[in-house]
């Protein structure tokens, strides 16, 4: 690689030659042509065939109970709170992107924001299927976790990690969805304008609220849109945070621990990005986007996630460092039960996934090469999932009293409810490409050259 | 016309049956709803009573006691006794009458039957065989007299498996007269095992627990403690509660007790030079210390040796003096002893030769459980007619031409005596469920004086001649020696107390009736011997010692009947299958032990199936490493591979036909013998067990709040591991009152039992020659307790009076209260495990005590219902609950008193005297969790002299 770091010029947010039409046209014609690739109604069939699996897990169980899965005494959590913790993670990039970016006015930004928005939506619901289908009583559960005047007076008990999760991740759900909306409107109304058929003008008139483009209307949106990153900027962290009291707040070597918070917000972002960069890099090569979601886009998303990466790997040697320092019988052990018990192989394996690989993308080369940032995301996610097992499972699976350790595996059914999440998501994923714009036409009309000549200073 | 043609149509009309439901016009005496009786009976087990209270509802029984006031008793129970009541509910008993696979009626049979005699009595009966277990009932005993004289050359056979020929030929030896060695090991400060399993098999286990674990018991002021050696040929509980443990093969103990005996000067001598180099240091040693307390020592043989070492062990007490002491010899219990392997042999060689024409197996199933070379099977086929009266419809049956469904023990009228002799009553319950009828009622029918009569009226008339001096041998009176008043009164007494004051052996019970001096079997005390011996008696002591060293090299195969399936008779007990099986945990499965060092050698892991070969038989059974076994030895267990069993016994299925040891037993090697063959059978068998890991762990109050004030009741609970012998019978009594689901091997084999208290097992030490301790594990009621703390719907709450309580309608099943305890003793109900469907087990249910249903945590209550129970009570009276007034379940059963209960508010209560001893500890107390469960560390007393060369060898564990 040359060595010129000085004059290293960042390739551009959008590519050259492009004006306030084309970027519209561009956009908007994913949704209104009716046109798809080819590579768009095969991924929606295999995500609605997945989806399929999963519903037929999910009737499985609710006719059967969650012994249907691996979990046992001592291990009583399995995929099913992995499955939570890993897809929770992965949303918060898309929070992070549009809240966070967005008040450090990081420009590339834009062309990312939308879909990972959408990444962070959908994620939350794959989610949010698992609290309430790992229980023991689904039926029950729906209701007695929330705080509704009972006849009875009875409360849930507010001391109780989960019911702290709970109102974490509800919020988080709505504080995004309102995220994603309000930022949707001016491209709603972009598409209620082109609609050629009276239905889709209806519908995309409707949800577009009556937006007209006035002056009175952009200062507004820019107000709400900015209050709202601000709402959402403390719960990238604080959502995360409360995940992670799951398992700090318990006495489980393994999870009681204060490094949890942190080190989860981290895992979550660091898994996140990855996500994204898992979507971006084939989206841009399915629909021929690589003029707005540039190389510099890429870079960038791969610096974050190294950076988050490191600190993950901190988090790792810590552990190792304190189960050690404390000199703490079992604290001691659990690290130890990690790296040679019967777990092992999934320690390791993390290890090369979560530490091992993200060090390739101290290099340009890596960086910059579509193909090897795919993969180093995809060995990332693997790994992020990997680290939620290990933590789950191998803390529980053997842990004060030898008379009482077990072991854990994942069921079929267990197999089918996680990739029946991931069918979901990727069916969520294909319909909103399919009818949302899924870069957002009026920030990208910011970047062009023609908006900077007019003197403004972008947003 | 019309009126046939109208009956037809009545007739053809299958008519919904009746159901109508009637209130109490008369409220039956005692009876309040919702209130349950007790009432004292026994559960006969391998002939002998197990005396017991049985709890029952509004008219069906569910939960079994022991009877406190009985000697054989005291309140405590096996875990056979507690599993006892699912086998009456069992829904694949036999409930008809057949005949060659056709449903048929008493009727019937008796019809038949009776044809049959008229032809017997031409002949005297000389076609005519009875097959028995073991019978100790003194009614059944006369049955068989009025039996040989309608048929004088009829004969009675008598076959247990589990068989005690060898203790009982050497008593007869010792004492002069057919004989039961009764020990008192409350009397004894040193107490030498010779391969005796004495804490958890034979009559009188019960009993012996208690009073060993009484003369243990250590307290801050009692500082002494017997001492224990154990010489045994494969782990067993004794073995784990023993000071100083020595493994040595089957056939080599006869070499130690040689050895100890010269030592003594109690004979002996020629084979002392057979003792390995361990033993020659042993065996001075123990000596020493036994001369030290003579009078107040006890050798023991274990059932599974041969009569010469339970003659050298009488030698050896009564050099020591401990006869009358620590031993007595008492009349035998059972009515006609004899060789059970000579006696079972005659019929199969009569068999053989067509002498038997009609064969009456009563109980057992001898073609399962008959040594392989006695062809039982083939020679069962010659008999032109074979009736067989059984619990279940078994492997014998189905070669047998009638079966008739006998009634269990709790539907039954009936007798059986103790260990000791006390004639315990057996009286019923509940109304047979089926058409079962008991032994006394089928003898009965053979009897031309008592032909119809039924099995209450047998047993009543029985001792009511007995009360009035009409029958021989029996001093009758009550608990203060005083005579009864009137026959009635005394009935009424019996029935009340469940045992006949005045029969125990020690009381001059069932003497003999020459005077307790004969010792010819055929002029026996009781009148039943008189029916003909089987004319080989017993074997010259010198020819019992096993044949098997003609088949010498190779590996030493050791028999021992499973622990909790017995001699697979109860494998269609769901509780018994579950309850994880002593020291290897294995529940629903055999399994083949043997040592670490020759797992080493012949390159064997926990789980792989091997076949073992042995006098040209074969079987395939999973290996499982067992620490403390004996290099050249192993040790196998009878009872499983059952080809016909219910829907629990062929639960487990595929390769467990294979299983069936008894194809590799022989008559003339019945519990060890050289010359086994093991070899790989390839492929691993999945064991369900409910400890996988047996190593000990190596690892006070901080609160920035207020500490909660109890001013009620402040429950709690110490148990102390040294008198605790790990027998499991606190987990099965909690699961029969607990209406604990039975999951199943499968749901076993992922970790998902259900048990309320488990018993820990640990292995300390050198894996040569381990120290073994046990734990059991319920709930702990942690003052400080984590599952309280993160369950989101409070479905786990603190009482006011300490007991962390489980709401199961609140509990919406996230599992984190299980997550979080360090204990896991918290179990969830992952599928539906109640049996919703198996309407036989309705009745079963205690019902005091909520049926979990699908997605509910559960765990230890510390018996609340219990607890309740005895609140009313108190309330009533306006009172406190008393110190000993609740006692839960595990607590009642156990045999060693090991788990005490009571209320910490009371300073004088047995459990705060318990709490205040040095030795209590709380387990994980580090957490600061405050257990309110806590135990008293375990102690051993070992003899300094051996110790020290012990030590020396004891490694890392």
């Amino acid at each position: 690689m040359d060595p010129k770091p000085a004059t290293y010029e960042p390739p551009p947010l959008i590519a050259p030659g492009h004006s306030f039409a084309s970027v519209t046209d561009k956009i908007a014609a994913i949704v209104l042509s009716g046109r798809q690739p080819m590579g768009w109604f095969i991924g929606v069939t295999i995500g609605f065939a997945i989806t399929m699996v999963l519903m037929g897990a999910l009737t499985y169980l609710l006719i059967k109970g969650t012994g249907i899965w691996g979990i046992n005494i001592p291990v009583g959590w399995g995929f099913a709170i992995i499955n939570f913790v890993w897809w929770i993670g992965i949303g918060h990039a898309g929070t992070l992107i549009s809240a966070i970016l967005l008040l450090l006015k990081q420009g590339w930004r834009t062309s990312i924001n939308r879909f990972a928005e959408a990444m962070t939506l959908f994620a939350v619901m794959c989610a949010g299927v698992f609290p309430l289908i790992h229980t023991g009583r689904p039926w029950l559960a729906a209701y007695w976790l929330f705080p509704y005047p009972s006849s009875m007076s009875i409360w849930p008990q507010f001391r109780s990690p989960l019911i702290w999760d709970v109102f974490a991740v509800s919020t988080y759900f709505t504080v995004s969805l309102l995220f994603w909306y309000v930022g949707l409107i001016p491209d709603l109304a972009t598409l209620r304008d082109r609609a050629k058929r009276r239905s889709l003008q209806i519908i995309y008139g409707v949800f577009a609220l009556g937006w007209r483009g006035s002056v009175k209307h952009w200062d507004r949106y820019e107000q709400a849109y900015l209050l709202l990153a601000g709402l959402a900027t403390p719960l990238v962290l604080s959502v995360h945070t409360v995940v992670s009291f799951d398992f700090a707040i318990g006495i489980v070597p393994g999870w009681h621990t204060t490094i949890f918070p942190p080190y989860f917000v981290a895992g979550a972002i660091y898994d996140g990005f990855a996500m994204v960069l898992t979507l971006a890099i084939p989206l841009r090569w399915m629909y021929g986007l690589q003029d707005f979601i540039t190389l510099r886009h890429l870079e960038n998303m791969a610096k974050v996630t190294l950076v988050t990466g490191l600190i993950v790997g901190y988090g790792y040697l810590m552990e190792a460092f304190f189960g050690w320092y404390s000199a703490n019988t079992y604290e001691g052990f659990m690290i130890w039960n990690r790296m040679t018990g019967p777990y092992w192989p999934m320690y390791w394996v993390l290890v090369f996934c979560n530490i091992i690989t993200p060090q390739w993308l101290w290099f340009r080369r890596v960086r910059t090469t579509p193909g090897l940032l795919f993969c180093v995301a995809m060995v990332v996610n693997i790994g992020m999932w990997l680290e939620r097992f290990v933590i789950v499972v191998t803390s529980l699976h053997r842990d004060f009293l030898p008379s009482a350790w077990g072991m854990y595996h994942g069921t079929i059914w267990d197999w089918a409810t996680f990739i029946g999440t991931l069918g979901l998501f990727v069916t969520l994923f294909f319909l909103f490409i399919r009818v949302l714009p899924m870069i957002s036409i009026f920030e990208m009309r910011t970047l062009v050259p023609e908006a900077k000549v007019q003197g403004a200073e972008g947003h | 016309m019309s009126a046939s043609l109208a009956l037809a149509g009545v007739g053809a009309c299958t008519k919904q049956p009746p159901e109508k439901i009637i209130p109490y016009v008369r409220q039956p005496e005692d009876l309040v709803p919702g209130k349950p009786l007790f009432f004292a009976t026994a559960l006969p087990f391998a002939g002998v009573a197990a005396p017991v209270l049985v709890e029952r509802h509004e008219g069906r029984p569910t939960k079994v006691e022991g009877n406190p006031q009985h000697p054989a008793s005291l309140g405590a129970t096996d875990a056979f006794a507690q599993a006892d009541v699912l086998t009456l509910y069992d829904p694949d008993r036999a409930q008809t009458v057949m005949y060659r696979g056709e449903v048929r009626g008493w009727g019937d049979f008796l019809t038949a039957s009776r044809s049959v005699l008229a032809i017997q009595k031409t002949k005297q009966g000389s076609g005519l065989r009875f097959l028995t277990e073991t019978i100790t009932s003194p009614t059944v005993g006369e049955q068989l007299q009025l039996l040989q004289k309608d048929f004088p050359r009829a004969k009675w056979h008598q076959w247990d498996p589990i068989t005690r020929d060898a203790a009982r030929a050497a008593a007869r030896q010792s004492a002069g007269h057919a004989a039961d060695a009764v020990y008192h090991f409350d009397q004894a400060d040193v107490v030498v095992s010779l391969d005796a399993d004495f804490l958890t098999v034979g009559p009188g286990h019960v009993r012996y627990t208690k009073d060993f674990s009484a003369r243990r018991r250590v307290t801050d002021d009692k500082k002494d403690m017997n001492r224990l050696y154990v010489v045994e040929s494969t782990p067993t509980l004794t073995g784990a509660k023993a000071d100083h443990r020595l493994a040595l093969k089957g056939a080599d103990v006869e070499g130690f007790a040689r050895a100890l005996a010269s030592a003594l000067g109690a004979g002996g001598g020629a084979a002392a030079t057979t003792a390995s180099a361990e033993s020659a240091k042993w065996a001075p040693a123990i000596a020493k210390e036994l001369q030290a307390s003579r009078g107040k020592s006890l050798v023991v043989a274990g059932d599974y040796q041969p009569a010469s070492v339970h003659a050298l062990a009488h030698a050896m007490n009564q050099t020591l003096g401990n006869v009358g002491t620590t031993v007595t010899y008492a009349p035998t219990i059972e009515v006609n002893p004899t060789d059970q392997v000579s006696s079972l042999r005659d019929l199969v060689q009569a068999m053989d030769a067509g002498q038997v024409e009609v064969l009456v197996i009563v109980g057992g199933n001898p073609l399962f459980t008959a040594p392989a070379d006695f062809r039982f099977q083939d020679r069962l086929a010659k008999v032109p007619l074979a009736v067989h009266h059984s619990l279940y419809y078994d492997e014998t049956s189905a070669y047998c031409h009638w079966n008739l469904p006998m009634a269990h023990a709790l539907e039954s009228w009936g007798d059986a005596r103790a260990y000791d002799g006390t004639v315990t009553i057996v009286q019923p319950l509940i109304a047979p469920l089926y058409e079962g009828r008991t032994m006394h009622e089928l003898f009965a029918a053979f009897i031309d004086a008592q032909n119809g009569k039924s099995g209450h009226d047998l047993v009543k008339d029985y001792w009511t001649r007995a009360h009035g001096g009409k029958v021989a041998g029996w001093t009758i009176h009550d608990t203060a020696g005083a005579p009864f008043k009137s026959a009635d009164s005394f009935w009424k007494h019996v029935l009340h107390d469940g045992w006949i004051p005045g029969t125990a052996a020690a009381d001059g019970g069932g003497r003999m009736t020459d005077g307790g001096k004969a010792g010819d079997a055929s002029a026996n005390r009781q009148p039943a011997s008189t029916i003909q011996q089987p004319s080989s008696a017993i074997h010259q002591l010198s020819s019992v010692i096993p044949a098997a060293s003609g088949a010498s090299g190779g590996l030493e195969i050791i028999f021992r009947p499973d622990p909790h399936i017995w001699d697979g008779r109860f494998a269609n007990n769901g509780w018994l299958q579950e309850l994880p099986k002593p020291i290897t945990k294995v529940t629903w499965d055999p399994t083949a032990w043997v040592s670490p060092r020759l797992a080493e050698q012949r390159g064997l892991n926990e789980g792989d199936l091997i076949e073992l070969r042995y006098r040209g038989n074969a079987a395939q059974l999973p290996v499982v490493i067992v620490p403390g076994q004996p290099d050249g030895s192993v040790t196998v267990f009878l009872g499983y591979g059952r080809r016909r069993t219910g829907r629990v016994g062929s639960a487990v299925t595929g390769e467990s036909q294979a299983f069936d040891v008894y194809k590799l037993r022989s008559s003339d090697a019945l519990w060890f013998g050289d010359g086994l063959e093991i070899a790989k059978a390839g492929g691993k068998y999945v064991l369900a067990r409910t400890q996988e890991h047996h190593l000990m762990e190596a690892p006070r109050s901080l609160s920035i709040v207020p500490e909660w004030e109890y001013n009620g009741y402040k429950w709690g609970m110490a148990i102390d591991l040294s008198s605790c012998t790990g027998c499991a019978t606190c987990t099965i009594a909690c699961v029969a009152e607990n209406n604990i689901p039975v999951v199943g091997k499968d749901e076993v084999h992922k970790g998902r039992d259900m048990h309320w208290i488990r018993v820990d097992h640990y292995f300390a030490g050198d894996l040569e020659n381990p120290e073994m301790y046990h734990q059991p594990v319920p709930c702990m009621q942690c003052e400080n307790a984590p599952c309280e703390l993160v369950c989101p719907v409070g479905a786990t709450v603190h009482s006011s009076e300490g007991l962390n309580d489980m709401v199961y309608n609140r509990c919406v099943g996230t599992r984190y209260c299980s997550n979080n305890c360090p204990y896991k003793v918290r179990r969830f109900n992952f599928l539906l495990y109640s049996d919703w469907d198996t309407k036989s087990l309705y009745p079963l249910r205690n019902p005091d005590v909520t049926i979990r249903s699908r997605g509910v945590m559960e765990k230890c209550t510390y018996c609340v219902q219990r607890i309740n129970a005895a609140r009313i009570e108190s309330e009533k009276q306006d009172r406190r609950i008393q110190d000993g007034e609740v006692v839960p379940a595990c607590a009642a059963a156990c045999p060693a008193d090991a788990i005490v209960f009571g209320d910490l508010n009371d300073p004088k209560s047995r459990v705060n005297t318990l709490k205040a001893q040095q030795r209590e500890y709380g387990l994980l107390e580090e957490l600061n969790t405050r257990p309110r469960t806590s135990y008293l560390a375990a102690l051993r007393n070992p003899n300094p002299e051996l110790e020290s060369s012990r030590g020396a060898s004891t490694t890392e564990h």
